[in-house]
């Protein structure tokens, strides 16, 4: 709810209808100036965020695609060199455990360590022939499954397993037929040389890529400091089809909780799925240093935007709290004039009602002046003592006369018309309204009035209030002791100069500065209100002129007015 | 003998009184009137009335309505208006209007006298100007 606008001017801080002006206005600034960059920065980083997605996701795409064709090059040139063997020696050449040993070594000449061993197996699973580390000879494998597996098709390459030599590895195997009876050619392929296909695949320090078949089982050897998420190959072969030749990429949290961007292609014709993972927090690094930046950037531009804010608020709400107590002093002045337009029409209502009774008295006395001038009065021994009380009445008579005439004389001057005002009738009024409160005051007013000045431009009603304020004023500050007030009027430049003296206790300069201030007074409390001096001010302002203060402890107060001279004279 | 027949209009009654007593004692005819109506009824009753002295401040009929009326109907009569200081203004309009002075409450009996002989002589002095006029007019149409 907006606060009332304050009555009395008091601090901005300390005034709650400010303090709302200063929130509402720093709020406003603030939101005006901040949400079109929020707005322009949040979309930049968006874009550059997708755009750095896109661009991480279309570096693993790449990866995953080649390492991919490379995976499947290998099995199938390996297939290619079994195949070769197969189709071109008989049955009975194979059988030769001599001949057999001798392909063994060419393949592993021409190929290094890949081909691990080979074999001859019948139709019934027996293997006839065997040239390799193992003493694998006549062993049967009726029961593998890579070799129900592979009897059913031309060729197979079986995923990696254990088997009867304990250790990890997998079989490529080729049917051939010989004298109507099929038979199989078989070669186990060392799984170091198949590892290291997909191990040297390393991406930062926390990419690297593996291989699982469509159980979930490892293929490949993964990295000993990284745990796999082995339901990524579920995830991807529900999302994509296998076998398609399509790399699939997913963000997502592994079960230990990490981020992970996991980037996966199918191989072997969909039999095994190549999967390259790295921490997002590496993959997008760079981004998450670029928008770090960013951040810190727009948070240091919102600071300085609210510093700002606050400051040009404060500024502001300042400079109309000063306008609110102009107004406010403008309102006081207005009733200020109104109070003593109001004193004035009451004391010109008294001064008639009052004239005409002393008109009366004047008049019956003079009729007894009239009556003693007869002879029968003039031997009275009193008469005169008649006479002289008389004529004092006539006298005290004519004295109220001239207070009342006074007293209309002031009240027809309460309109604050401009006109030309002498300046110097002008003081001699307020010093003859005066001439009683300094006479109980026992203070002396003196004039020294330039004979030769001429009327200023003024509000008659105004100047004498600014008058009247300095006089009153200085007998407040020479009573009870008394002293001396001097007014001097004079020429001065472009200004008419009207100085009022004191030699009375004078002004501490801590209180100078404030002396004009609005509601400032050193009065005590209900004898000012403190707009005395301010409306002076007020005034003398309004006509153009200028008033300042010259004062020291001790040595009294002189107030001068400057009002302007009229612009012909000047 | 008198030295003036004069008309005091004022609605202060006591005032009226001590006026009309010093001004008698001065050897000057008074007739009073309280307001502007009764002051025109007055003159018209009177018709020797030479000097009015009127108030500027009454009720119902004020001291310049009332000297318009004088001086619409009893061009001759001369009006010396009696002010306040606050009616300055309204005394100086009444000598706009043809009053022959002014002056202000209370006032110094021995200043009025003398206005008042200085205005009775001069209507005395129109009169007798206006007599000679006629006068003059009639010979001169005498074949």
């Amino acid at each position: 709810m907006k606060p009332k606008q304050p009555e009395r001017m008091m601090g901005t801080d300390r005034n709650p209808y400010y303090r709302w002006l200063t929130r509402n206005m720093v709020l406003i600034v603030t939101l005006v100036s901040l949400a079109p960059m929020l707005a322009v920065s949040g979309i930049i980083l968006k874009e550059f965020h997708h755009s750095y997605h896109e661009k991480v996701h279309a570096h693993f795409k790449e990866l995953v695609q080649k390492h991919k064709q490379n995976i499947d090059a290998f099995l199938s040139e390996r297939l290619g060199d079994i195949r070769f063997i197969a189709s071109s020696f008989t049955f009975a050449q194979l059988s030769d455990e001599i001949f057999l040993q001798e392909k063994l070594k060419l393949l592993q000449k021409e190929f290094g360590p890949v081909f691990e061993d080979i074999g001859v197996i019948t139709q019934d699973g027996l293997q006839v022939n065997y040239a390799g580390p193992f003493k694998l000879g006549k062993a049967l494998y009726s029961e593998a499954d890579w070799f129900k597996a592979s009897i059913q098709t031309d060729y197979f390459i079986s995923d990696v397993f254990l088997g009867l030599r304990g250790l990890p590895h997998f079989i490529v195997a080729v049917r051939q037929t010989w004298k109507g009876s099929p038979w199989i050619l078989r070669a186990t392929i060392d799984f170091a040389a198949f590892n290291s296909l997909v191990e040297n695949l390393r991406i930062g320090k926390t990419g690297f890529a593996f291989i699982v078949n469509q159980q979930g089982a490892f293929q490949t050897k993964p990295r000993f400091d990284a745990i796999p998420d082995r339901t990524a190959f579920k995830y991807f072969a529900d999302d994509g089809t296998p076998g398609a030749d399509v790399i699939h990429i997913v963000e997502r949290s592994d079960s230990a909780g990490n981020r992970n961007i996991y980037a996966a292609g199918f191989l072997k014709n969909g039999d095994w799925l190549m999967i390259c993972q790295q921490s997002m927090a590496e993959a997008y690094a760079d981004l998450d240093h670029a928008r770090n930046i960013a951040l810190a950037v727009l948070l240091a531009g919102g600071l300085a935007i609210i510093v700002t804010a606050i400051i040009v608020a404060k500024k502001m709400v300042s400079k109309i709290a000063q306008s609110d107590r102009e107004k406010e002093l403008m309102n006081q002045q207005v009733i200020e004039t109104g109070k003593l337009a109001s004193i004035g029409e009451l004391a010109a209502g008294i001064a008639h009602e009052i004239n005409n009774p002393v008109a009366i008295m004047v008049e019956e006395a003079g009729w007894i002046q009239d009556l003693l001038e007869e002879e029968e009065f003039h031997a009275s021994d009193n008469l005169e003592e008649f006479r002289r009380s008389l004529n004092q009445i006539k006298a005290q008579g004519r004295r109220c006369k001239e207070i009342t005439h006074k007293l209309l004389s002031f009240a027809r001057k309460t309109d604050s018309r401009i006109q030309d005002i002498p300046l110097n009738e002008l003081i001699e009024e307020v010093v003859n309204l005066s001439a009683q409160r300094a006479k109980y005051a026992n203070v002396t007013i003196q004039t020294h009035l330039d004979g030769d000045l001429r009327p200023v431009r003024a509000s008659q009603t105004e100047l004498q209030q600014v008058l009247f304020n300095l006089v009153n004023n200085a007998l407040d500050a020479l009573e009870p002791k008394g002293g001396v007030i001097d007014i001097t009027s004079r020429l001065n430049g472009r200004f008419v100069e009207m100085e009022v003296a004191d030699n009375g206790p004078g002004i501490p300069r801590q209180n100078l500065e404030r002396l004009f201030d609005p509601f400032f007074t050193t009065k005590p409390v209900g004898k000012g209100t403190g707009l005395g001096l301010s409306i002076c001010y007020g005034i003398v302002k309004k006509m153009g002129g200028e008033v300042d203060v010259r004062s020291v402890v001790g040595g009294g107060a002189t107030f001068c007015v400057r009002i302007p001279r009229p612009p012909d004279e000047s | 003998m008198t030295i003036a027949n004069i008309l005091l209009v004022d609605d202060e009654v006591p005032f009226v009184e001590a006026m009309t007593r010093r001004l008698t004692r001065r050897e000057l005819h008074v007739e009073t009137a309280f307001s502007g109506p009764e002051a025109l009824e007055r003159l018209e009753a009177q018709g020797n009335i030479e000097v009015v002295i009127l108030d500027v401040k009454m009720p119902v009929m004020d001291g310049i309505q009332t000297l318009q009326a004088i001086k619409s109907k009893y061009p001759l009569v001369e009006v010396i208006m009696l002010t306040g200081h606050a009616t300055v203004e309204s005394a100086i309009d009444g000598m706009k209007l043809g009053a022959f002075d002014y002056l202000m409450k209370p006032c110094d009996m021995e200043i009025l006298v003398d206005k008042v002989k200085e205005a009775s002589q001069t209507k005395r002095r129109h009169e007798e100007k206006i007599i000679q006029a006629r006068l003059k007019a009639i010979t001169s149409r005498r074949p």
